[in-house]
């Protein structure tokens, strides 16, 4: 007889990152190697110069519009449920609804399962597909939200309170802060569902991420450049990426009201030091709800933590009987909201 | 409860005067009485819950929450309220939220033992927002920037009324206003205050740039010493006795004595609000723990009596002084202080000196602890609202430095969480030894916070919690108005208002001061 099969002697962590030894390929890797699969397009994931990367088409086409020639050596798009062989390991992907193209890497290995989720979120969201737990022996997770007070409201309610403060001041543009992949285009969708027809003005760095959705079918209606141009633009939308919500260039609107989408607009003092005078708790990551609701789905008996509020949710892992610990990657948390200042 | 809570959020982010009158407007024509009312009351400060205690709010969240995940959590977010509405668990199933009027009146006439279970429930059917809403009503901690005034002028800008026309019908009003709002919607008559106690906005001095001193005549102005108590505005009359901050809030709840001692008065008087023994002022700590209690105890009256020191008259049995001249008001105030023998009560001394010279003199050798500094009124000025510049200054002692050394970091709340931003720091003894002489968290910018921030965390020796020790290596030059003997610290002394003055990035630690030098700064 073997002994039992130890899941760390298989997926380790490298200098790199996350590194499947048999199958001689890193996940995510934070600098660039041969081979790597990468779970979704946020730069903090998705470095470029890699040799051959394997991820799904509009992860791969994120790469290459942020990366020009340099984003990888070689391309390989799978689908999602699409089966590769690497070796002995089986591997495929299936949905993290965190942005468009996100995927879990589902890795198989001598009988033994795991899964790395990458960033994720639970809810519904018109551009992309809805996160599909996949049972494993080990469930490897993000926990940027791994606080219990962290709990997301429906973004529908979010919405109305930026379309109610639209009606109560309609001599202001409306500037909204948000990462320009991901969190842009479903504000847009959501915008869209809640009847908003007008067209909507984009930030300079928003405009060729926003095409990149539209031509992978999601709808986001009719969009703007918000250049001077456009002018003062007082009742109207303006999405821009953060950093340019409180600097000089949102001086040319009128009256601006400043929102910021973001989780971390849940807590106050994050709000005030984002300078956020309507604050929208939108977030693509899995709130802390979501979090255990996701290990009770997957049923994994081991989990692994990459980055976050790990502390507390290993805790409560703990509390249900699931063995968790600290994987401590380095590199997480230079785009999307892992980037909110601490 | 649910569009209450929408304002109070959106008052809380909304910078702008203009902005939140708009939202109080805005709330008001679409909210039915007597919400509307209760709502208006909240902003004011005019609504208050005696038997609910925050602890209760601590108590009913540990019944629910894991401690480890509760104590992280209120770390991470800095405020007991804000934690407690955030981390609550939702409940399936639970009732309707509940309507504003309906919580403040049960929370009126719940007794102390049935505020927990109400309380429960309410959260249980309120969301997030609305949760910490409840709880910061039940607390009586809006803190969403919004003055009894500025709700107010939110008021006549809504009905179109004057806004002095409201605030002179204010004293007849009594939460939930039902007959504001007919007013205010044209539909009744104005309700009326006549001979009311009604709040006068007092008059404040600017801080004295000692380079135009030369240039001022003494024999313009009338000297006083500043004391370190509280500005207050006593308004006595047949309807009543109401005792007014600064700011217009009333305050008189908190010191019965003080109202007791005016009853039989008609008169308003400009005075400074201490702690008092034997004529003798305590320490502002003593003052500090009257305050914010709604009830005072026995025990808290005996041991810490309120004391009213008098600077100046307003009005007198219904006559308004307050366009005679300084030195008028005073003969009157004197006058009148003579006739009335209150109470509680004295007249702050008027100081005799001839030029700038003396008078800077006895600033500087004043160092009794109720002293904050000296004030110069023109004996010619008129009573004027607010902060007109000119007739009144305030000279403010001169604050006393040491260089201490670092020995504690301590982690902020709330936005500066994350920073290491409240330093313990010490000085050597005789022996060599440092010992901690005091605490401070201010007095340096948000660039320095981040030097500080970075140097504590590469100095760490020990970490304990959220505090961390560190290395005997860094001088901060430390600014505070007195020294004052204490328990607290080993060194046996305290310092009272501490602040970093500047951070001594250049100077050795050895170089610090030594406890002897701070203990040769006693007062007497």
């Amino acid at each position: 007889m073997n002994a039992p099969l130890r899941p760390e002697s298989w997926l380790q962590v490298s200098p790199a990152g996350l590194y499947c030894v048999p199958a001689g390929i890193h996940i995510d890797p934070h600098r660039a190697v041969d081979r790597a699969i990468l779970t979704h397009g946020h730069a903090d994931h998705a470095r470029p110069g890699h040799r051959a990367v394997l991820a799904t088409a509009p992860t791969l086409a994120i790469l290459q519009a942020r990366h020009g020639e340099v984003a990888a050596g070689g391309y390989q798009a799978l689908a999602y449920g699409e089966r590769l062989r690497i070796n002995d390991v089986s591997l495929w992907l299936s949905p993290a609804g965190h942005v468009l193209g996100s995927a879990q890497v589902v890795l198989e290995y001598r009988g033994q399962r795991i899964v790395v989720s990458g960033d994720f979120k639970r809810r519904p969201d018109p551009t992309t597909p809805l996160f599909e737990p996949v049972t494993c022996d080990v469930f490897v997770t993000e926990a940027t939200f791994g606080l219990p007070v962290f709990r997301h409201p429906p973004a529908e309610q979010e919405i109305a309170r930026l379309l109610h403060s639209l009606r109560l001041f309609p001599e202001s543009c409306h500037i909204v802060g948000a990462y320009s992949l991901g969190k842009a285009q479903r504000l847009i969708a959501l915008l869209r569902q809640a009847g908003w027809a007008q067209p909507i003005f984009l930030h300079g760095a928003m405009e060729r991420l926003c095409q990149l959705y539209q031509s992978f079918g999601v709808e986001l209606g009719w969009l703007r450049p918000a250049n001077p141009d456009a002018g003062p633009l007082p009742g109207e939308i303006v999405i821009a990426p953060p950093s340019a919500v409180a600097d000089r260039w949102s001086r040319r609107f009128a009256e601006p009201v400043t929102a910021v989408a973001s989780g971390w607009m849940r807590v106050r003092a994050r709000a005030r030091q984002a300078r956020a005078e309507l604050p929208l708790v939108i977030s693509d990551h899995a709130d802390w709800d979501e979090l255990l609701q996701t290990l009770d789905d997957v049923q994994a008996p081991e989990v692994w933590v990459t980055h976050g509020n790990e502390e507390a949710l290993i805790h409560a892992a703990g509390l249900k009987g699931i063995r968790a610990r600290a994987l401590a990657l380095i590199g997480r948390g230079e785009e999307d909201e892992t980037a909110a200042p601490a | 409860m649910i569009s209450f809570s929408q304002l109070l959020d959106a008052l809380s982010y909304m910078p702008g005067r203009n902005g939140k009158l708009r939202l109080i407007a805005d709330y008001c024509a679409h909210t039915p009485d007597p919400a509307r009312g209760y709502a208006l009351a909240a902003l004011t400060g005019d609504l208050s819950f005696d038997a609910a205690k925050p602890a209760i709010i601590r108590a009913l969240v540990e019944e629910r929450v894991d401690p480890l995940l509760f104590r992280w959590s209120y770390d991470y977010v800095g405020d007991l309220a804000e934690t407690a509405s955030l981390i609550w668990p939702a409940k399936p199933g639970a009732n309707r939220p509940p309507a504003l009027d309906e919580v403040v009146e049960r929370l009126q006439q719940a007794t102390r033992r049935e505020v927990p279970a109400l309380l429960a429930g309410w959260l249980d059917a309120l969301d997030a927002t609305g949760r910490w809403a409840l709880l910061k009503l039940m607390t009586g901690a809006l803190r969403v920037g919004v003055s009894a005034r500025l709700a107010k002028t939110a008021l006549a800008l809504w009905s179109g009324k004057d806004l002095d026309a409201i605030e002179e019908v204010w004293p007849a009003l009594a939460p939930p206003y039902a007959t504001l709002f007919a007013w205010l919607e044209a539909k009744a008559p104005a309700p009326s205050a006549e001979g009311l106690p009604t709040f006068r906005p007092l008059m404040l001095a600017t801080p004295l740039d000692e380079a135009t001193l030369p240039g001022l005549d003494p024999g313009a102005y009338q000297a006083e010493w500043k004391w370190d108590g509280i500005r207050v505005q006593l308004v006595a009359g047949p309807k009543g006795q109401r005792l007014f901050s600064r700011s217009g809030d009333e305050v008189g709840a908190a010191f019965p004595e003080i109202l007791q001692a005016a009853q039989s008065f008609e008169v308003v008087l400009d005075g400074e609000l201490l702690v008092a023994r034997d004529g003798v002022v305590a320490p502002f700590n003593d003052l500090q723990q009257r305050l914010n209690r709604k009830q005072p105890t026995a025990k808290l009256l005996a041991a810490n009596p309120a004391h009213l020191r008098l600077y100046d008259i307003l009005a007198e049995g219904g006559e308004d002084l307050r366009a005679l001249p300084l030195v008028e008001r005073r003969r009157r105030l004197e006058q009148w202080f003579q006739a009335a023998a209150p109470d509680r009560m004295d007249l702050s001394p008027v100081i005799a000196f001839t030029g700038w010279a003396e008078l800077q003199q006895l600033r500087a050798e004043a160092r009794a602890a109720a002293i904050e500094g000296l004030m110069l009124k023109r004996l010619d000025s008129a009573y004027l609202a607010g902060r007109p510049k000119g007739p009144w200054f305030k000279w403010k002692r001169d604050a006393l430095t040491i260089d201490a050394v670092m020995m504690y970091a301590q982690r902020g709340h709330g936005k500066r969480s994350s920073f290491y931003s409240d330093y313990t720091f010490g000085c050597w003894t005789d022996e060599g030894e440092l010992v901690p002489v005091g605490k401070a968290y201010s007095g340096f910018t948000d660039e320095e916070l981040k030097r500080l921030d970075k140097w504590v965390r590469d100095h760490t020796t020990e970490r304990f919690g959220p505090v961390r020790a560190v290395e005997p290596g860094l001088v901060l030059e430390v600014a505070f108005d007195a020294v004052q003997r204490s328990t607290r610290h080993k060194s046996g002394l305290a310092l009272r208002f501490p602040r970093i003055a500047r951070i001594r990035w250049d100077k050795p630690a050895a170089e610090a001061d030594r406890v002897t030098t701070l203990a040769a700064l006693l007062e007497g």
